[in-house]
């Protein structure tokens, strides 16, 4: 599939920006000053709005995009657009009301913390649901993008937050504990996507034509000597060759690197903004995670085009 | 308008076509005429780019792919493979669509793009196993094969050209068209009577075209189909006497 850059920064940024928004709904401790709260939450949703604005880039008419929230009954893009936006409306409200009120705000920050993940989960189903593309279609592809969006929201939240200590364990700890099984899950992911190929789904050119009766079916001919859509947009085969190496490169700076950065917080009893360089790395890692996602995953209408 | 992208409860009739790969000579006639009659007609027209340069590119409705197959004991042969929506049963490219622009007709079957809606987000073809829908590079909207519907109930039309483009121009009648849905139409008992059958079913998708496989082939390693022939018993009379004769000429 072709990883297109707005695609790609959708899912990574609004990631991080709905699983901070989860972790401080969910009532994880902000700095007292009211500035710090609302910075905080500037951030987070800044970072799930810039996403969701990046994911208009590649639509051909954004103008439309409203249109999007109508078809929830059916559709997973639709849900996540509605779910994107109660999030956020329900954040707003809760960032002003404990600005300027002294109302109870627990009640409508769980909502908005089941709201946030309920995002994420939709943002990868989005995916997961198409049984045109194996790579994508398990339950492995949205466990993955729960855990990066909460590992990453914790690395920013922990950053920006009071404490250093969440019940007695130190948040450095608690980041590492996240960030850990994430990668672990998405470890799984490529394991099992080794595997999970057109063939073993028994898409073949031979079924793809119904010729397999016959004989080996290979092509000889694609329809026109040109490109078309289908061939820019889902017979990509543009940095397969490199895959093993992005990989590495995605835990390293993805994984390995915050894990370092949070140790180092908790053995030296460092302040909890030092997080915040994990964080930085953790997104550049998803990022080429993200790029591997995408140009990794065969779609069965290359069986008519290879 | 509550246009909803679940799929309607399933219809009687199910209009659609049958290919048959024995005859489809490769000739993309079929091809052309659909550009042709779907540019100037049901929506956006269907846009080329650089169509007369180094690179030229546009968005076709129906395309013809040319397989060999290879079978274990036999040289291998040419099939021509003409593709478009096949109108699926269970037609992922509308449930995933997020607008309602993608949608399913319950009294026929056909799937269509309601073009106004589409936000162009690309995910209905990126959920057809079959590469049936292209997103057109001008209009910025998904298109895809309208069976052409301005065509089949089009009263100012000789009744002749009420079927799709495709089917009418074929010049070697590989394509047919009608209800699938009637076990007893003339596409129904085509499909009975040649093995027809579905592209991918492990997609799910329960495709309501059907393709007919290519006729067997005769082979010069052995002997070819017998037709069905009279009994030759021994002759007698004059017929008998002329056959001995023969014979024996040699
Ligand atoms: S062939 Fe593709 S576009 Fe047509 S109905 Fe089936 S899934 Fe949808
Ligand atoms: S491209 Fe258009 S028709 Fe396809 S899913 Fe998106 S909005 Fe629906």
């Amino acid at each position: 599939m072709h990883p297109a850059v707005s695609v790609i920064l959708f899912t990574v940024t609004s990631g991080a920006g709905f699983g901070a928004i989860a972790l401080i709904g969910a009532g994880y401790p902000l700095r007292d000053h009211p500035l710090a709260v609302l910075l905080t939450a500037m951030a987070a949703g800044g970072l799930a709005v810039a996403g969701l604005v990046a994911s208009t880039f590649h639509l051909g008419h954004p103008e439309r995009a409203w249109r999007a929230f109508s078809q929830w009954r059916s559709s997973w893009l639709s849900r996540e657009g509605v779910l994107a936006v109660a999030a956020l409306v329900g954040f707003g409200l809760h960032t002003l009301a404990r600005l300027f009120t002294d109302w109870p705000v627990a009640g409508i920050g769980w909502a908005v913390s089941a709201l946030s993940l309920a995002t994420i989960f939709s943002t990868a189903m989005i995916y997961a649901q198409l049984r045109t593309v194996p790579h994508w279609h398990s339950a492995l592809t949205p466990a993955a993008y729960l855990g990066f969006g909460l590992a990453s929201g914790f690395l920013l939240v922990a950053a920006a937050g009071n404490v250093s200590a969440l019940g007695g364990v130190s948040v450095a700890l608690i980041a590492m504990a996240l960030v850990v099984p994430a990668w672990a899950v998405k470890i799984a992911w490529w394991q099992r996507a080794a595997s999970a190929t057109l063939a073993a789904r028994d898409m073949t050119a031979e079924s793809a034509t119904g010729l397999g009766a016959i004989g080996r079916v290979r092509l000889l001919e694609r329809p026109h000597s040109g490109a078309n859509y289908l061939t820019r947009e889902m017979v990509h085969r543009i940095g397969r060759k490199h895959a093993g190496k992005l990989r590495v490169a995605a835990i390293a700076i993805g994984a390995m690197l915050p894990t370092l950065i949070a140790a180092l917080v908790a053995w030296l009893q460092l302040e909890t903004v030092f997080l915040l360089a994990g964080f930085v790395a953790m997104m550049a890692g998803l990022f080429v995670e993200r790029w591997l996602f995408f140009a990794e995953a065969s779609h069965s209408v290359s069986l008519y085009y290879d | 308008m509550d246009v909803v992208t679940s799929l309607p409860a399933p219809g009687q009739k199910r209009l659609g076509l049958v290919i048959d790969l024995d005859i489809c000579v490769g000739c993309h006639a079929c091809a052309v005429n659909c550009k042709e009659w779907n540019t100037g007609g049901h929506g956006a027209p269907l846009a080329d780019i650089d169509a007369y340069g180094a690179r030229p590119e546009g968005t076709w409705l129906n395309r013809i792919h040319t397989f060999e197959v290879t079978p274990k004991d036999a040289p291998a042969q040419i099939v021509h493979f003409p593709k478009s929506c096949l109108h699926c049963q269970d037609a992922p490219c509308v449930t995933v669509c997020p607008t309602g622009a993608s949608y399913k007709r319950a009294e026929d079957g056909i799937v269509l793009v309601e073009e106004d809606r589409c936000i162009g987000c690309g995910l209905c073809a990126w959920a057809c196993p079959y590469g049936a829908r292209e997103m057109d590079p001008v209009a910025r909207v998904m298109k895809k094969c309208t069976l052409c519907i301005d065509r089949i109930y089009n009263e100012h039309l000789p009744q002749i050209d009420r079927v799709p483009a495709c089917v009418r121009t074929c010049p070697a009648h590989a394509r047919h068209f009608g209800d699938l849905g009637d076990p007893d139409s003339e596409v129904s008992r085509k499909v009975a009577a040649r093995g027809g059958y579905d592209l991918m079913p492990q997609a799910g998708t329960r495709p309501v075209n059907k393709y007919l496989p290519p006729r067997p082939k005769t082979r010069p390693d052995r002997p070819a189909p017998q037709l069905p022939q009279a009994e030759a018993g021994e002759a007698t009379g004059f017929l008998g006497w002329l056959d001995r004769a023969l014979e024996r000429l040699g």
